[in-house]
């Protein structure tokens, strides 16, 4: 069976690529700083589940340093003008789409179609994790339409991945990282400690106030946390269930709902969501690393708002 | 209470401008270290951590493809496209494509979009193309602007089409907590009672993008040949 694994190794392999081309860049001064963060990185997707946990922690925190101590360079020169570029645009016209909506059609192939794929009854490809296996595999296949297209030199792919890789730099890692610290969030017990200081200091004697608590709670924990699903539990087992449905009587599946959607206001508002907010900023070549924040805070405020009106219309009159 | 100088240090951290994956590291290792668990168990449960998270990170795999195409002018044929669109203006693209998102994540296809695959090499050259359109060469002010407004447009249509679905990760995570603390809740009517947020996000975003027609028009000047239009 092809199990989500292939793919890491896929992003391995792609990340231990970008570490060779920096390698032999001689124009950068930082060449061997930035091979040896992506090459460290590549050996977390390929050799990191079968090391032990300490090792993996120590790759981690030898990848920081590399940052932190010796720098990254950002990302190399365009490698075509602008000339060339609006040439081979003209050149190739609308059929420069087709790859790039590969992606999206092959990944929604295969999340339906997998399940099809079958050897003497068993799956081919593993069911759970049919998603991201069909992404990685819609990918490859947009990969290789684009080099029929387009028929660049062989090394072309990968000395653009480095191209955006290194544009990316260091906020590609922050997601997993982010991962990392909600993890020992978890471990040091920060959710009851937080969901206690809000019972002791926060007045919950009205319907109203225990509604508002949990929103703006479920918002500013999601903000901390950087991820709604974190904070879900915690505000929910604190002040939704013992006080929106048990004392005042409200309705487990209107608070459950739109509570998490209010944890997704937060999502918009915090740079700890970094694959959201921060990494897209370095994506997009934003000189400001909290552009797109700004922009999403109006709507994150308005939303939150919204959701506590409907919260309280709907949540005691059902 | 000391496991909070986690929290007190990222906040302090981002608030200084310090660089966030060094802020987060530090951050994680003084939570465990506070809760008094040995720096070998620290260390040990990051790395787990870090491993077990790898999924976020596999959109990195469209990279090769997405640079290979823009090296042969995807970008450039994306703005040559929207510039043939007359009506087309920034605000108006991006409140079709939220439109789009938020549908389609509701239908539970919430890989059509996204930042790598979607933002870059599309949206956001279309959105500056809708805009040189009627206003010529973009300063880069506003060109990091409309940029912005495509990532935040794709979140927002993203987080508040997504929980309409029923299967998404969001509601079975609701299912299964509840369901510790011994309440049945169905995934249907859950993602029924997202639908007005949904719609209350398709109206506040919507608005606001149409705002920002208004503050490009207002801050930038037209073109001669569009001033005659409208």
């Amino acid at each position: 069976m092809i199990g989500v694994e292939f793919v890491y190794i896929l992003m391995g392999l792609m990340m231990a690529g970008i570490a060779v081309v920096n390698l032999r860049d001689r124009s950068s001064p930082k060449r061997f700083n930035n091979a040896a963060f992506w090459g460290l990185y590549a050996v977390t997707f390929i050799a990191g589940p079968h090391l032990p946990n300490f090792v993996d922690g120590l790759i981690v925190i030898a990848m920081v340093a590399i940052m932190a101590i010796g720098k990254l360079r950002g990302a190399p020169p365009e490698s075509a003008t602008r000339e060339e570029r609006e040439a081979s645009a003209r050149r190739f016209g609308n059929w420069l789409f087709v790859p790039a909506l590969t992606i999206p059609g092959v990944a929604l192939l295969g999340t339906f179609g997998f399940k099809y794929l079958t050897i003497h009854g068993a799956p081919l490809i593993d069911p759970k994790q049919s998603t991201l296996i069909a992404l990685g595999v819609a990918t490859v296949v947009a990969l290789v339409v684009g080099m029929i297209l387009i028929r660049p030199p062989i090394r072309a792919p990968i000395i653009e991945a480095r191209r955006l890789m290194d544009a990316v730099s260091w906020a590609a890692v922050l997601p997993q990282m982010l991962a990392a610290l909600g993890t020992m969030f978890v471990l040091s017990g920060i959710g009851p400690i937080v969901a206690g200081l809000v019972d002791r200091w926060i007045p919950l004697n009205t319907p109203f106030s225990a509604v508002f608590a949990y929103a703006v709670g479920m918002a500013l924990f999601t903000a901390i946390m950087g991820n709604a699903f974190a904070a879900f539990p915690v505000m929910t087992a604190g002040i939704g269930l013992p006080l929106i449905v048990h004392r005042f009587g409200g309705d487990v599946v209107i608070m459950a709902a739109v509570g998490m959607l209010s944890g997704y206001t937060g999502t918009l508002i915090t740079p700890m969501a970094a694959n959201f907010n921060i990494v897209p900023a370095a994506l997009l070549e934003l000189p400001d690393q909290n552009g797109v924040i700004k922009v999403q805070v109006p709507t994150a405020f308005f939303l939150l708002a919204a959701n506590i009106t409907i919260m309280y219309l709907f949540v005691y009159h059902r | 209470m000391l496991p909070l100088i986690g929290i007190l240090l990222v906040v302090i951290g981002f608030a200084f401008r310090i660089n966030p994956l060094l802020v987060v590291t530090v951050a994680a290792i003084a939570t465990g270290l506070a809760a008094h668990h040995a720096f070998v168990d620290v260390v040990s449960a990051f790395g787990k951590a870090f491993i077990d998270s790898r999924s976020v990170t596999v959109v990195w795999l469209a990279l090769p493809v997405i640079g290979l195409l823009e090296r042969a002018g995807l970008k450039e044929r994306a703005r040559t496209v929207i510039s043939r669109m007359r009506a087309a203006t920034t605000g108006r693209l991006l409140l079709a494509y939220l439109a789009v998102r938020q549908i389609t994540s509701a239908l539970g296809l919430t890989s059509l979009g996204g930042h790598p695959q979607m933002v870059r090499p599309l949206l956001a050259p279309m959105a500056e193309g809708a805009a040189e359109n009627r206003y010529g060469e973009l300063d880069e002010k506003t060109r990091n602007l409309i940029r912005a407004h495509a990532a935040a447009t794709d979140n927002v249509g993203l987080f508040f089409g997504e929980d309409i679905f029923i299967a998404i990760g969001s509601l079975l995570l609701i299912r299964s907590f509840l369901e510790q603390s011994g309440i049945r809740v169905e995934p249907t009517s859950l993602a029924a009672w997202s639908i007005p947020t949904a719609a209350a996000a398709f109206v506040v975003h919507g608005i606001r993008l149409l705002l920002l027609d208004r503050r490009l028009d207002r801050t930038l000047d037209r073109m001669p040949a569009c001033t005659l239009e409208t």
